[in-house]
């Protein structure tokens, strides 16, 4: 719908195809990084007794606006004996790769950058380059804290990778496909049609379903969360330890980028979860659309329940961000080896086993 | 092929967010463990001592408040029994209480900022403005008192420098009764946290005989299950007149003298605190705090040793009088100073994150090592 209305308009394919692609970046994740800054600081504060930022408008909601001109009004500190092309890089790709992301994930049905069948492996594959970004980083600048932040980092995002992948494939076996428009539409309607309640249907499969899927979505929010690294796994940039670690040398819009990756990060975490076992942009309860008899309202809906799933997940994070401590680097990893792969494992066996004979 | 292995050298500090001041650690690193930690001290060396020598008296009681920033009234305290020891002064029985309340007031204050910033190395943030929440109300009971909030000045040679501000026991009533409740939502937050737990437990463990061999004092040598606590074992003051208790470590979630039990010997430091404080609102005389201040400090010739248990251990004076005005030499023995050395021993095979957890669980203040 919206491809054909930028066709008609561009008369390019390609040119289409891109704008489409970038639409979501621009309409909704570059506001929502400074909607979630803001967001952050408040409910921080909140948490801690404080008000928070206060001043610029209305109880700080100009906040984050005000930081990021500071950000750029700020030196782009090069040291002498950095790589300078790897540094330079680093930020560029950190942030490529986290956006990269966005462009298949479906906001409504007829808001989502592309509707490509690869759709899951793509953000897996996009997500990766983001270590590539973090170890040049931590290389390039010549820094004792960045190089021990970046080894961190990849090592755990690696190893978090493989729970990630294999409750990927527990959800492909369950829904058949990769795309994650039609996964959306799969689970459609009513919110017990979602996957973590066992997807659509009411065979006996569903019933036996549901605490697998439950473990899984939980599995997935940990290890992906794990992946964009806030706390408890901010081991790679653990303030108390390594300064900033792979983005300590970095100043102004360079760390900037790293940051508003991170926020990206965060809403990419939850539009996956909610999109794999949530139900994606479908409503819990029909839609009012439907009731009114006014079929344009629906994408609207949609829009607004996949950003309120988003939000709460994200939420969520910054919960368990401002009360949960740190975890130690061998600790982070004994978690994922121990306890997330295994787990992953029989359930992945046993949801296999459970569509193969029922 | 054997792969060529270095030994990475990496420098924490002086400017680093979690050695609590300025203090530069020298880390041996093999990968990501510890093999050698060497401290080097003496950033914020003020001459503390070398001044101390051309001042009279009483002028030295704003210096020593600025040696242990986090606990100022001790330190006082401590310098001002020195003193009277060396002068013999009897003060009033109502400042002894003063004295008393002002010490356990300032050893929750600084517990609190212990626990906090341990928290904050740790990584959970929310705790660290939990305790300095609940510590400033114990700065505004020191503001109504002397005027300042960190640096007081209050207590003085043969008493102290104006009695309490009519609100001031009321308050401190109110107070003890806020932070009962504090310290549980502390301890569900923080102390029993599993990863908080896993983090410090079996971490940096520090034997009783070790701890007794380096001089440790304080919370960290009661944690290795060392019951030894100078307001019960050398009462000075009137501490023998309450009735308390004195917490040791006994290896409740790991290994005993382990950096969670240094941790939570503070914490239940603090409730003892708290009791103390309520006997003594409840037994404290009226009467005038000023009578026994000595017009001209001019101690006898001759030598003194006196010593108070500190929030973090074993503060000593040892002055030495000629009999004039100025002392012809203060030596101060610091806890902080002395617990520092064992950091080493408790570092090696640990990693890089654990010397945060094992630095932020000793406690220092570096204003109190390099004085």
């Amino acid at each position: 719908m919206m491809y054909d209305w930028l066709y008609n308009l561009t008369g390019s394919e390609i040119l289409a195809a891109v704008i489409q692609s970038l639409l979501p970046l621009f309409l909704f994740i570059l506001p929502f990084a400074l909607f979630a800054v803001l967001l952050e600081r408040k409910v921080s504060a909140h948490m801690q007794d404080r008000l928070g930022p206060m001043r610029v408008g209305y109880h700080g909601i100009l906040q984050t606006v005000a930081d990021i001109i500071k950000l750029v009004q700020k030196e782009d500190i090069i040291a002498r004996d950095n790589d300078k092309l790897f540094f330079n890089l680093s930020p560029l790709i950190v942030f490529m790769g986290s956006y990269a992301a966005f462009a298949v994930i479906p906001f409504s049905s007829v808001f989502l950058g592309s509707n490509i069948d690869l759709g899951l492996i793509f953000i897996v594959a996009v997500t990766g380059l983001v270590v590539a970004g973090i170890l040049m980083g931590g290389w390039a600048s010549n820094n004792k804290y960045s190089l021990l932040g970046a080894m961190r980092s990849a090592a755990q995002i690696i190893s978090y990778e493989i729970p990630t992948m294999m409750i990927i494939i527990v959800v492909i076996m369950l829904t058949g496909t990769l795309n994650l428009y039609t996964m959306s539409e799969w689970q459609t309607s009513y919110f017990w049609n979602w996957l973590i309640f066992g997807g659509p249907g009411f065979g006996l499969a569903k019933f036996i379903l549901i605490p697998f899927m439950m473990m899984s979505a939980l599995i997935l929010f940990i290890s992906t969360l794990a992946e964009v690294n806030p706390t408890p796994f901010d081991i790679p940039e653990a303030e108390s330890e390594l300064v900033s670690g792979y983005h300590t040398e970095y100043s102004g819009m360079k760390f900037a980028m790293f940051f508003l990756a991170e926020y990206a990060n965060m809403f990419a975490v939850s539009a996956i979860l909610s999109a794999l076992f949530f139900g994606g942009f479908q409503s819990p309860f029909g839609y009012l659309g439907n009731l009114f008899n006014v079929p344009a309202l629906i994408p609207f809906e949609q829009f607004f329940w996949f950003t309120a799933k988003g939000i709460f997940f994200v939420f969520v994070q910054m919960w368990l961000r401002w009360t949960l401590p740190r975890f130690r680097v061998d600790q982070l990893m004994t978690f994922c080896w121990k306890y997330l792969i295994p787990f992953a494992f029989v359930i992945l066996i046993i949801v296999g086993l459970i569509t193969v004979l029922l | 092929m054997s792969l060529k292995t270095e030994e990475m050298i990496l420098n924490m500090g002086p400017q680093h967010p979690s050695t609590h001041g300025v203090l530069r650690l020298e880390l041996k690193l093999e990968g990501e463990i510890i093999t050698d930690v060497i401290p080097h001290i003496g950033y914020l060396h003020r001459c503390f001592e070398k001044h101390a020598e051309a001042m009279t008296y009483p002028q030295i009681i704003p210096y020593t408040d600025r040696m242990d920033y986090l606990a100022s009234m001790y330190n006082e305290f401590g310098y001002v029994l020195a003193v009277e020891k060396l002068m013999g002064i009897e003060v009033p029985e109502r400042v002894e209480y003063i004295r008393v309340i002002m010490g356990e007031l300032q050893r929750i204050a600084s517990h609190l900022v212990a626990l906090g910033t341990y928290g904050a190395d740790i990584g959970a943030f929310t705790p660290f403005l939990f305790c300095f929440r609940d510590r400033e109300h114990i700065l505004h009971l020191f503001e109504i008192t002397s005027g300042a909030r960190l640096l007081y000045n209050y207590i003085w040679i043969g008493g102290v420098s104006h009695d309490l501000h009519p609100d001031f026991l009321r308050l401190t009533k109110e107070f003890v009764d806020y932070f009962r409740p504090k310290v549980k939502e502390l301890n569900e937050l923080l102390t029993f946290n599993q990863i908080f737990i896993d983090r410090t437990a079996n971490v940096g463990v520090l034997p009783a005989e070790t701890a007794i061999n380096y001089g440790i004092t304080g919370p960290n040598l009661r944690a290795s299950g060392v019951k030894w606590d100078l307001r019960k074992d050398d009462p000075y003051s009137i501490y023998d007149r309450f009735d308390f208790e004195i917490p040791v470590g006994n290896g409740e979630k790991g290994t005993c003298g382990d950096c969670w039990d240094r941790y939570y010997v503070r914490v239940k430091e603090m409730e003892e605190s708290l009791k103390i404080i309520e006997q003594a609102i409840e037994q404290i005389p009226e009467g005038d705090v000023t009578s026994a201040i000595p017009r001209r400090v001019k101690p006898p010739a001759g030598q003194v040793y006196s010593r108070v248990e500190n929030p973090r251990g074993e503060l000593g004076y040892f002055i030495i009088s000629d009999g004039s005005v100025n002392p012809k030499r203060v030596k101060v023995r610091a806890p902080s100073f002395v617990n520092l050395e064992v950091l080493g021993e408790l570092c090696k095979g640990h990693m890089v994150a654990d010397v945060v957890a094992i630095l932020g669980s000793i406690d220092i203040v570096l204003g109190e090592i390099d004085r």
